[in-house]
C-alpha cells in the first residue's frame, strides 16, 4: 500500500480489514519522521507510546471491536493542544516543562475514532508568527525548499504534512495560521466556523478568534477529519450545538450554478505577487469552466482587518497569557536569595525570561489596548467594528455561496527575511484575518507553484456553519490542479 | 428616618461590599467540589487551577442562587448579564484574572431595611454581581503555599450604596444580609470560613458638609462585631487626621482585631487597572422573565415579613416574633409547634426559654434537636389540657431531650399525670384540714394569709401532681363553709 498517496479512508478500511496494520502504519511514518526530521524541525517531540496505541487499536480490531472512522491514520498535532501525558509546551521556554494531564477535546475525539497521535508539531510561539521562526525549539522549514518558511503559526504541521512525515495533522487558525502554511506548503487546510470545534485543551491564544483544523494532503481527508472533530463539547461553552454534517459522504464536484463572490478590496492589491494573481485567475477561470457563476462583491471594512484583529487578538492574548507565572506549572527562574525577592521581581524575571520577543511585543500591545483610558479607543472600537464586519460579511452571503481569494500577497518567503519587520509579516495577514474577525469557515487548496518553484494556494470562505460549500469547491479545484498529488522532492 | 449620628461634629458615611459564597455542590466553572473540610488541593481539576488551554463552564445552580437572592435584595434582574475579566496578578489567582461581572451585572438596584434601635432605614443595594473566588494564601517566613480550593467558589459581591451612618449600622447590615441570605438557603453565612465577608467603605465629613470625604476600605472582619468595632475605631481615626490637619488618604486598611486597630495594607497609588474586558471564553447569561417569576414564585418568606405576621396573625410581642425569625430554622420549628399546639403565645416561651438553652448547652443545631417540633406541640398541648402542670411538665421536657421519648409515654411511665379528680382531691383535702385543726381555726378567725400552707400541704402530699387550680377551688370551698 502506498502510505504517501493513499487516503485517510484507504488506510483506515485496510486496517479495518487487517490488510495492514496500524502498527505498522505508524511504524511507517515514525521511521520517515526519523529520517527527515532533523532537516524540517516540524517535530518538537514524539509520542513514546505511539506504538503502544496502534498496537491497541489493532488489538480491538482482532477482537472486532468498533475502532472508529480514522482507525491506524498517524496524526501529527500542532504542539498547542494538550495531549494527555505528553509535553505540550505551546513552543515556549515558559511551557517547556509542561505535561497535562488531560486530552484537548479535538486530540479525545480523534482518539476515539481510532487516530494514532505520532508526534507535537512546532509553530511561531504561542501561535504568534506567519513563519514559524518564533518557536523556542529553533525555526521550521518548508520541504519543497529548506531555505524557505513552512508558514505560521502552524508552520510544523504544514512542513510534516507536506513532507507526508505525518498521515494527518492539525492546526489552529487564530488569523490565518492554518490556511497561510498550507498555502506555503502546498497541502489543504481549512478553518471551521467558529464554534464548530471545542478550543478545550487547546492553549488560548485569542479565544475569541481561535479555531482548530486539519492540514492535510486532501480534501476529502480534511472532510473525514472534520467530521470526527468538529461539534458541540460540554466543555467549550462557545461550541455550536447544529448538527455536523457527513462531510466526507457529501462532497462532490457538482458547483454549477454556485455563486462565488470575489472581494473588491482584494483586487489590485499593490503587494500582490504576480505569481499568486495568476494562481488565483487561474482559479476563477476553472471554476468559470465548472459552471459556477461569479459575482464583485464589496466588504470595504476588510480593510481594517490587519489593525482590528492585532488589537483584538493582542488584548485577548495578554489576559489569556497571565498565567503562565510560574506559580503553578511550567518555568520559573531559579531564585538564589529568596529573603529578598519581592513577588512582582518574581514574575518579572520568570516571565521575562520564559517569552519570546514576538510574545512580549503582543502581551504588551494587548496590555495597552486594555489599559484604562485606552480601551475604548482600542480595543472596544476593534471590537465595535468586527461587529460591523460580520454584518458586511453577512449581507454578502446573502447573495453568493462561497468567495474565492488569494491566501497570501506571496508565496513563501525565505527564513529571515522578514523577521526583523514585524509590520511587513502582520500584513501576511490580509486576506485572512477578517475570516476569524467574522467567525467564518475558510480554507487553503493548492493550486500552483511559483517561478522558484513553491506551492501556491487560493483561498475559499463560506458563510457561517456552511463548511460543506468551501469543500465541494475546493474538491472541484483539487480534482482540476495541475498541484494534485505533487509531493515535494524530499531529499 | 434616623436622626443623624455625629461624631465631634462629623458625620460618617459608610457603604459595604458583602461577598456572598454562594453553597453550590460544585464551583462557578468547574466540577470540582466545594466542601471546606477538604485536605490541601483536593478540590482542583485542571480548570480551576487555570491549567493551559482549559475553559469556563458555567453552573446554573450558582446563576439561579444570585437570581433568588438578588430578588430577595429588591433587586431589578438583568436580562442580559456578561462576564468579565479582572485582570492582575498575584498567586491565589491560577489565571491572572478573575471572572467576574463589570458593567452588566445579573442584579441591579435593590434595597433592604434594617433596625437599629427600633429605627427602621432602607439602605439601597447598587448591584450584585456573580463572581468566582480566589484561592488562599499562607505566608511561611520566605515563601508562600497557596491552596486552590476556594479557586473558583461562586461568590456573589452584594454592593450597597453609601447609605449607613455609625458602626451599629454598618453591623446590622451585615446581620441583615446574612439572615437574608441564609433564608434563602444560598449561602451558609459562616464568617469565621470566610463563606461571608464584609469589606467597608468608611469616610467621614463635617455634619451638613455635601460632598463626600476621601473613603478607606477596610477588610478582614470576620465578625459583625469587628465590624462595629474596626467602623468605630476608623471614624474616629479619620476625625483625628482631619482635626490635626491631615488629608485622609485612599486605601485598604486591615482591621487587627488583637489590637482594636487597623492599619494601612496598601494605598491608592499601588491600586491596579484591572483592564476589565468581556470574558471570550463565556457566552452571555440570558434569562427571559418567565425564568425570573418561576424563580420569584418560590422565594421563602423573608425574615422581616414572617416577623409582622408572627405579630399580627399570631399574636406575639415584637421581640418574641423578631426573636423567633432570627434564623430560618428556628421560625420554621416555631411554626409546627404553634400550629400543631395550636397556641403559640406557650409554644413560643417554650422553645425561646427550655429549648433554646438546651440547645446552646449542647451546642446542637435545632434541626438535631432530640425534642422535635411535634413532640414540644404535644408536651404544650398536655399542659393546655390540664394533663401535667407547667412546673412537672419541665422536668418532663427535660427527660424528653435526654430519652428522646414522647411526652405522654414519660408521663405515663412515671406516674406524672396531674390529678384534676375532685373526689381525690377532696379527699386529701379533707385528709389535711383534719390533721391541722389550729391552721384551720387560725384562718376561720381572719388570718387568710395560712392558706398558703394549706395548698402547699396538698401539693406535697400529692407529690405535685394535684392540679393547683382544683386545689385552690376545693380548699377555698371547704375552708368558707363553716
Amino acid at each position: 500500500m502506498d502510505l504517501i498517496q493513499a487516503s485517510f479512508k484507504q488506510v483506515s478500511d485496510a486496517v479495518k480489514s487487517k490488510k495492514i496494520s496500524a502498527t505498522e502504519v505508524t511504524q511507517f511514518f515514525l521511521n520517515r519522521a526519523e529520517k527527515l526530521n532533523p532537516k524540517l524541525n516540524a517535530y518538537i517531540a514524539m509520542n513514546e507510546s505511539a506504538l503502544n496505541d496502534a498496537k491497541a487499536v489493532d488489538e480491538k480490531i482482532a477482537k472486532n471491536e468498533n475502532v472508529g472512522p480514522l482507525a491506524g491514520v498517524s496524526f501529527g498535532i500542532k504542539d498547542l493542544l494538550c495531549t494527555k501525558n505528553l509535553r505540550t509546551t505551546a513552543a515556549s521556554k515558559i511551557l517547556s516543562n509542561f505535561i497535562p494531564p488531560y486530552d484537548a477535546s479535538v486530540v479525545a475525539r480523534l482518539k476515539s475514532s481510532g487516530a494514532i497521535v505520532l508526534g507535537k508539531l512546532n509553530l511561531d510561539e504561542f501561535a504568534m508568527g506567519s513563519s514559524n521562526e518564533t518557536s523556542f525549539f529553533g525555526k521550521c522549514y518548508n520541504p519543497w525548499n529548506t531555505a524557505y518558511v513552512p508558514g505560521g503559526s502552524s508552520g510544523g504541521s504544514a512542513s510534516a504534512q507536506a513532507a507526508r512525515i505525518a498521515m494527518g495533522t492539525i492546526g489552529t487558525d487564530t488569523g490565518g495560521s492554518i490556511r497561510q502554511p498550507a498555502s506555503f506548503c502546498g497541502v489543504v487546510g481549512i478553518k471551521p466556523t467558529y464554534g464548530r470545534v471545542s478550543r478545550y485543551g487547546i492553549i488560548a491564544y485569542a479565544s475569541s478568534l481561535d479555531q482548530a483544523g486539519p492540514i492535510v494532503s486532501s480534501v476529502e481527508d480534511a472532510a473525514l477529519t472534520l467530521e470526527v472533530i468538529c461539534g458541540h463539547d460540554d466543555k467549550d461553552s462557545t461550541t455550536s450545538t447544529k448538527k455536523v454534517p457527513e462531510f466526507s459522504k457529501n462532497l462532490n464536484t457538482n458547483v454549477k450554478g454556485m455563486k462565488i463572490g470575489l472581494v473588491k478590496q482584494y483586487q489590485n492589491n499593490d503587494l500582490l505577487h504576480p505569481d499568486i494573481t495568476k494562481t488565483y485567475h487561474a482559479a476563477i477561470e476553472e471554476l468559470k469552466k465548472a459552471g459556477a457563476e461569479f459575482v464583485e462583491v464589496s466588504i470595504p471594512l476588510t480593510e481594517f482587518a490587519v489593525p482590528m484583529y492585532y488589537l483584538i487578538a493582542a488584548s485577548e492574548a495578554s489576559s489569556n497569557l497571565a498565567r503562565y507565572d510560574g506559580v503553578k506549572y511550567g518555568y520559573r527562574s531559579e531564585f538564589k536569595d529568596l529573603s529578598s525577592l519581592s513577588l512582582d521581581d518574581f514574575y518579572a524575571q520568570t516571565r521575562g525570561e520564559g517569552f519570546g520577543k514576538e510574545v512580549k511585543r503582543r502581551i504588551m500591545l494587548g496590555t495597552y489596548c486594555l489599559s484604562s483610558g485606552y480601551y475604548d479607543a482600542y480595543y472596544n472600537k476593534a471590537c465595535q467594528v468586527r461587529r460591523l464586519l460580520r454584518e458586511q460579511y453577512l449581507d454578502v452571503f446573502k447573495n453568493c455561496d462561497a468567495l474565492l481569494s488569494p491566501v497570501t500577497t506571496s508565496p513563501a518567503f525565505k527564513v529571515g527575511e522578514r523577521s526583523a519587520d514585524p509590520l511587513k509579516m502582520y500584513l501576511n495577514d490580509i486576506f485572512t484575518t477578517s475570516t476569524n474577525l467574522a467567525g467564518l469557515p475558510g480554507m487553503s487548496v493548492p493550486f500552483g507553484f511559483s517561478a522558484e518553484g513553491m506551492p501556491i494556494g487560493v483561498q475559499l470562505t463560506g458563510a457561517h456553519f456552511e463548511e460543506q460549500k468551501i469543500l465541494n469547491l475546493a474538491y472541484t479545484l483539487e480534482s482540476m490542479s495541475s498541484a494534485k498529488g505533487r509531493t515535494p522532492n524530499v531529499f | 428616618m434616623s436622626s443623624k449620628n455625629l461624631y465631634r461634629g462629623y458625620e460618617a458615611v459608610i457603604g459595604i461590599e458583602v461577598h456572598v459564597q454562594l453553597k453550590t455542590k460544585s464551583k462557578i466553572f468547574s466540577s470540582d467540589a466545594t466542601n471546606f473540610d477538604a485536605a490541601d488541593n483536593e478540590n482542583t481539576t485542571p480548570v480551576s487551577v487555570g491549567m493551559p488551554g482549559t475553559l469556563p463552564v458555567l453552573n446554573k445552580t450558582a446563576v439561579q442562587y444570585a437570581i433568588k437572592a438578588g430578588l430577595a435584595l429588591g433587586c431589578t434582574i438583568r436580562n442580559r448579564s456578561v462576564f468579565a475579566r479582572k485582570n492582575y496578578f498575584y498567586p491565589d489567582l491560577p489565571k491572572g484574572y478573575q471572572i467576574s461581572q463589570y458593567d452588566k451585572p445579573i442584579c441591579e438596584n435593590g434595597e433592604v431595611t434594617i433596625t437599629v434601635d427600633k429605627i427602621p432605614k432602607k439602605i439601597s443595594i447598587t448591584r450584585a454581581h456573580m463572581e468566582e473566588d480566589a484561592g488562599k494564601s499562607t505566608h511561611f517566613g520566605d515563601y508562600t503555599l497557596v491552596n486552590y480550593n476556594r479557586a473558583g467558589i461562586p461568590l456573589l459581591e452584594i454592593v450597597s450604596g453609601p447609605d449607613m451612618s455609625s458602626p451599629q449600622e454598618a453591623a446590622e447590615y451585615g446581620r441583615t444580609i446574612r439572615q437574608i441570605v441564609r433564608y434563602l438557603d444560598v449561602c451558609d453565612g459562616n464568617l469565621e470560613e470566610g463563606s461571608l465577608r464584609c469589606d467597608c467603605n468608611v469616610s467621614v465629613r463635617k455634619a451638613g458638609e455635601t460632598k463626600l470625604g476621601t473613603k478607606v476600605e477596610l477588610k478582614n472582619l470576620n465578625s459583625f462585631r469587628f465590624v462595629e468595632k474596626a467602623v468605630e475605631y476608623e471614624i474616629d481615626r479619620q476625625i483625628d487626621e482631619i482635626e490635626g490637619g491631615k488629608k485622609i488618604i485612599q486605601e485598604t486598611r486591615l482591621y487587627d482585631p488583637d489590637k482594636n486597630r487597623t492599619f494601612s495594607m496598601r494605598t491608592k497609588e499601588d491600586a491596579q487597572d484591572y483592564r476589565y474586558f468581556p470574558d471570550p471564553d463565556l457566552l452571555p447569561i440570558i434569562l427571559n422573565e418567565s425564568d425570573i417569576e418561576q424563580i420569584r414564585k418560590n422565594l421563602p418568606e423573608l425574615p422581616q415579613k414572617k416577623a409582622a405576621r408572627f405579630q399580627s396573625e399570631l399574636g406575639l410581642s415584637e421581640y418574641d416574633a423578631e426573636m423567633l425569625t432570627a434564623e430560618k430554622d428556628l421560625a420554621d420549628y416555631f411554626e409546627i409547634v404553634s400550629a400543631k399546639s395550636s397556641n403559640p403565645k406557650l409554644s413560643a416561651n417554650w422553645i425561646m426559654s427550655d429549648l433554646i438553652r438546651e440547645l446552646n448547652n449542647s451546642k446542637t443545631e435545632i434541626t438535631k434537636s432530640p425534642v422535635s417540633p411535634e413532640g414540644l406541640a404535644e408536651l404544650i398541648k398536655l399542659i393546655d389540657g390540664g394533663s401535667i402542670s407547667g412546673k412537672i411538665a419541665k422536668t418532663v421536657f427535660a427527660d424528653m431531650w435526654i430519652t428522646r421519648k414522647s411526652a405522654a409515654d414519660i408521663i405515663k411511665e412515671k406516674g406524672l399525670s396531674q390529678v384534676s379528680d375532685t373526689t381525690v382531691i377532696e379527699k386529701m383535702v379533707d385528709d389535711i384540714l383534719a390533721a391541722n385543726p389550729s391552721q384551720v381555726a387560725e384562718y376561720r378567725s381572719g388570718k387568710t394569709k395560712v392558706f398558703g400552707f394549706f395548698v402547699g400541704a396538698a401539693m406535697k402530699a400529692s407529690k405535685g401532681q394535684a392540679n393547683p387550680d382544683v386545689v385552690n377551688q376545693i380548699l377555698k370551698n371547704k375552708l368558707d363553709q363553716k
